[in-house]
């Protein structure tokens, strides 16, 4: 009995390392919008970003802590990398790992982000960080072309995680 | 001050509602506010270069025009795109479209980007095209760049430098050879062929533009 309570706490142990070891998951853009578009009861952070885009890296630990700093709120966070699908294994998983970061990570696996930018929002350039907030009935709240301090970004989450 | 300046970024900040374009709030106002639109017309400028001298695109007599790109030292996707840039220099200029680069950002934010480093980088890359610094991104903000590299392609006219194509240089940031859109370069070919440019405007993934915070 005692030795399959240890087994059970090894097995927590060993599924709460994997995810802590920052799985990324590649993705076309059809499917993300698909998924973003589809309503739910949570409000999408979905933040842009890049290992090599250095106001991106500075703002991910405000990203990380929304599901602290909003408990019990129906809110996710989905870091969408803008790497190469080539670097995944080598630079996108590694960097995530040493950063411990625990957020839901997506690679954009296109090659010409001329076809999708403009379905995110016609208003964004495509410099990086961008944040798209998507509201639960799956609307896009609006795309947000700048980098974040955390309290500028929970300013404007407060009103919509009621 | 630091309050109402919060609430000021936090108000103005949101860009654009939804992908059906029912736009909330106003557009921020910093950074990306105005810019260039195909067909408007472009402000010259005189800067300096890495090698110290002043240069203006107004003694450029020869010139049809200029493939003005916004780029730097440090941006990645820069980089990746600094041979295709030399490249389409050595292709251009002797038809009337030289290759004018322009590195707006600030070295205080990103050390990288500084004067020193890109004499270092023309160096290194040989590049056969002026690279100018545009202190405060001064030109970068009137043209309404965002990202490097963000290229405009300008035609002269008559009243001033026409602006013919905005965007990305290819649709394959990583490799040149696999990208099967040339966008500027297409632009380009229909320019000179005396043609309206049929894609005026394309998007890419980006590095944004580290304006100076004054």
């Amino acid at each position: 009995m005692k030795i399959k309570k240890v087994i059970i706490a090894c097995g927590i142990i060993v599924l709460s390392l994997l995810k802590l070891s920052g799985q990324t998951q590649a993705i076309k853009f059809v499917d993300a919008e698909k998924y973003w578009k589809t309503p739910k009861d949570t409000v999408l952070v979905i933040n842009f970003w890049a290992t090599w885009c250095k106001p991106c890296i500075e703002e991910l630990p405000c990203f990380e802590k929304i599901n602290s700093r909003f408990p019990n709120k129906k809110i996710k966070v989905i870091l969408v990398s803008q790497d190469y699908a080539s670097d995944m294994d080598t630079r996108v998983n590694p960097f995530l790992k040493k950063k411990g970061i625990m957020s839901e990570v997506w690679l954009m696996n296109e090659k010409d982000p001329n076809t999708w930018i403009d379905r995110v929002s016609p208003g964004w350039s495509g410099a990086i960080p961008a944040t798209l907030i998507v509201l639960p009935n799956g609307s896009y709240e609006g795309l947000y072309e700048t980098s974040f301090t955390c309290e500028e970004l929970y300013l404007l989450l407060e009103p919509l995680v009621k | 001050m630091k309050t109402l300046l919060l609430i000021l970024l936090v108000v103005a900040v949101p860009l654009i509602g939804n992908a059906q374009g029912m736009s909330i709030g106003e557009k921020p106002a910093v950074q990306l506010a105005s810019g260039y639109a195909p067909g408007d017309r472009a402000e010259s400028f005189s800067l300096k270069n890495v090698d110290g001298a002043q240069v203006s695109l107004d003694n450029f007599s020869d010139a049809k025009g200029f493939i003005v790109v916004f780029t730097c030292n440090h941006c990645p996707f820069s980089v990746a795109y600094e041979d295709r840039i030399i490249q389409l220099d050595k292709t251009y200029k002797s038809l009337g479209y030289p290759v004018i680069a322009l590195n707006p950002n600030d070295p205080q934010i990103q050390p990288e980007d500084s004067y020193d480093n890109m004499k270092k980088r023309a160096k290194q890359k040989k590049f056969s095209f002026p690279y100018l610094l545009d202190e405060g991104g001064v030109y970068a903000h009137k043209y309404g760049a965002t990202k490097t590299p963000h290229v405009y392609l300008l035609q002269k006219k008559a009243d001033g430098l026409s602006v013919a194509y905005i965007g990305a240089i290819d649709n394959n940031s990583k490799s040149g050879a696999e990208a099967d859109q040339k966008y500027l370069e297409n632009a380009l070919k229909e320019l000179i062929a005396g043609k309206e440019v049929s894609v005026k405007t394309t998007k890419a993934i980006g590095c944004s533009i580290k304006y100076s915070k004054s």
